[in-house]
């Protein structure tokens, strides 16, 4: 098997030779592709600033080997916002200041538009709960602190996206 | 991160021709093998990527009412699948307990069985440790070590193991199903990971080449599901690995314990199973006394291996802690913090 993979990185088809079988998806994304949006926080899943969506789901970029992911669809902080129109959850982290420095916010967008999407697909979405939501967004450190402002930036986000999709369903 | 070869086989006849190379080592979410590829620790010289073996990513319900989960099914995905976490409430809330959630989207059910100790002189290459390098000695003994082992170790390693879901796992008699070169053979998992001993280099009762095809839990484990809560206590609420944890599972007759299954994590090298505090519950009624009393035979051969015999007392409260939640009765949903103490009992206004 060569070092050859396929990738669809915010809706576009990559074909990408590796040189080294060592390359995580963080690495790839960041120094080979120049998709700097996504952080490298810690580079070994403690901080969440890594985040990125693959085949729809949260995980940590930094632990995921490229190679294991040929064919994967990936979506960075990049793809969020096609056409410049802010992703709800983006507007919202505006809306409450969900950050400070900025570093963590990459990973901690990525892991709450996961989060929403885990609650649609398994019912088990947080609801009105902050707690749950904390719990959720517990794999996002934020050095800053800016917890409280996140909280309520992830929960506003999903009344706009849930009532959203009860518009297009009316 | 040393370098390696990398394959991905196909089938799982020739995943275990692969790995049965030495030097070889199975990739599955890679969330634990990676971390210590990259501090050095472990150094495979082949990777064998079994993440998308066929057939290893389904949860199969057994005519007999027991349950059986392929090696490759997702953490998350096996916590949030309803009727398993109906029928094992336990299971569910400790997977929840564990990690964040992005790691239990990657990290596997078989993964999770193997993940090392976090002793933090096994992941420090410059400290002595008889796991990484038997003979070497232990820098744990001696050192930083308030969160390590009160059961079952030796002056060669006094690790833990950290996982959760093995916990309440071994608690409702899970059975490991393993392919190897020499063909399948299952082990209960209360007995697949091994003490240190003298061999702290040996972790689990597998050979070079076996991979964990599934785990099953036997129709037996869902009768506990009215009564069965995972408790686990952290340095911090969530997002952490714990310093001491208990399942607990009982079966009611009215106010008499029929059947009681109690498990330790974070206490020993293993999953610890204490039966002879779970006979002394059966016939007995539910209280606090009967808990007690429970709680301090679970620990009774408990002896301090450090500055930790605050644990041994911490391990006799979460035990009766544990079994006071599961005579309240399993919660409709997990709770908003699963497993925490704290459930339900805090809040941040
Ligand atoms: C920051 C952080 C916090 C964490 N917190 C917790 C916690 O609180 N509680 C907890 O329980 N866990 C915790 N974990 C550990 C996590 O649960 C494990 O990393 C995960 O379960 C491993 O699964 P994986 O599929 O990623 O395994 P991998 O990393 O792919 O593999 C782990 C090991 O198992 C072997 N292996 C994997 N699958 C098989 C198979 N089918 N057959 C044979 N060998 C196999 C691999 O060769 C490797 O040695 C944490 C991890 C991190 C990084
Ligand atoms: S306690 Fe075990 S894992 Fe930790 S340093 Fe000693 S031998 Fe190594
Ligand atoms: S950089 Fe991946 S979790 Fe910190
Ligand atoms: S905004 Fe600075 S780390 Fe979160």
């Amino acid at each position: 098997m060569g070092l050859s993979i396929t990738l669809t990185i915010n809706g576009a088809r990559r074909a990408i030779t590796l040189d080294d079988p060592r390359v995580t998806l963080l690495d790839l994304l960041r120094e080979r592709l120049d998709l700097t949006g996504t952080k490298k926080g810690c580079d070994r899943g403690q901080c969440g600033a890594c985040t990125v969506l693959l085949d729809g789901r949260r995980v940590n970029s930094c632990l995921a080997l490229a190679l294991s992911h040929d064919g994967a669809d990936i979506v960075t902080i990049e793809g969020v916002a096609p056409g410049g129109q802010l992703h709800p959850v983006q507007a919202a982290f505006i809306a409450h200041d969900g950050f400070q420095c900025g570093f963590c916010t990459p990973g901690q967008i990525m892991s709450a538009i996961g989060m929403i999407r885990e609650g649609q697909n398994w019912g088990s979405g947080a609801g009105d709960d902050p707690e749950r939501v904390r719990e959720a967004m517990s794999g996002n450190l934020c050095r800053c602190g800016a917890y409280v402002g996140i909280t309520e930036a992830v929960l506003d986000a999903q009344r706009a996206i849930a009532e959203a999709s009860r518009r297009d369903a009316a | 991160m040393n370098r390696f070869e990398y394959a991905r086989p196909a089938t799982l006849a020739e995943a275990v021709a692969a790995g049965a190379v030495p030097g070889a080592a199975y990739l599955a979410g890679g969330t634990n093998l990676m971390d210590l590829m990259k501090g050095g620790v472990m150094h495979p010289g082949h990777l064998v990527d079994i993440s998308r073996l066929p057939g290893l990513d389904r949860i199969e319900w057994l005519s007999d009412g027991g349950v059986r989960i392929g090696a490759l099914v997702r953490n998350a995905d096996l916590a949030h699948e309803t009727k398993f976490a109906r029928q094992f409430p336990a299971v569910a809330e400790a997977l929840l307990s564990g990690a964040s959630a992005q790691l239990r989207n990657a990290a596997t059910v078989g993964g999770n069985l193997l993940q090392r100790t976090r002793c933090a002189y096994f992941y420090d290459t410059a400290s002595a440790c008889n796991k990484r390098n038997p003979g070497a000695g232990c820098d744990a003994v001696g050192g930083e070590n308030r969160l390590h082992a009160i059961l079952g170790w030796s002056e060669h390693c006094i690790a833990t193991n950290p996982s959760d879901f093995c916990v309440p796992l071994t608690a409702l008699d899970a059975v490991v199903e393993l392919q190897g070169p020499a063909g399948r053979r299952a082990i209960p998992l209360e007995t697949f990971h091994l003490l240190p001993g003298s061999t702290p280099e040996r972790e689990t009762m597998m050979q070079q080449g076996e991979l964990i095809t599934a785990v099953c839990l036997p129709a037996e484990a869902a009768r506990f599901a009215g009564n069965a809560r995972y408790l686990k206590i952290r340095e911090r609420t969530s997002y952490a690995f714990a310093v001491v944890s208990a399942a607990a599972a009982l079966r009611l007759d009215g106010e008499t314990i029929v059947e009681a299954r109690i498990a330790l994590g974070g206490v020993a090298l293993k999953p610890w199973r204490p039966r002879t505090a779970e006979a002394m519950l059966a016939g007995a009624r539910p209280d606090p006394a009967v808990f007690n009393r429970a709680a301090e035979t679970a620990l009774a051969g408990a002896k301090a291996s450090g500055d930790n015999a605050f644990k041994i007392e911490l391990a006799r409260r979460i035990v009766v802690r544990a079994l006071a939640l599961a005579a309240a009765g399993t919660p409709e949903r997990v709770p908003a913090l699963p497993a925490s103490p704290f459930a339900g009992a805090i809040t941040h206004a």
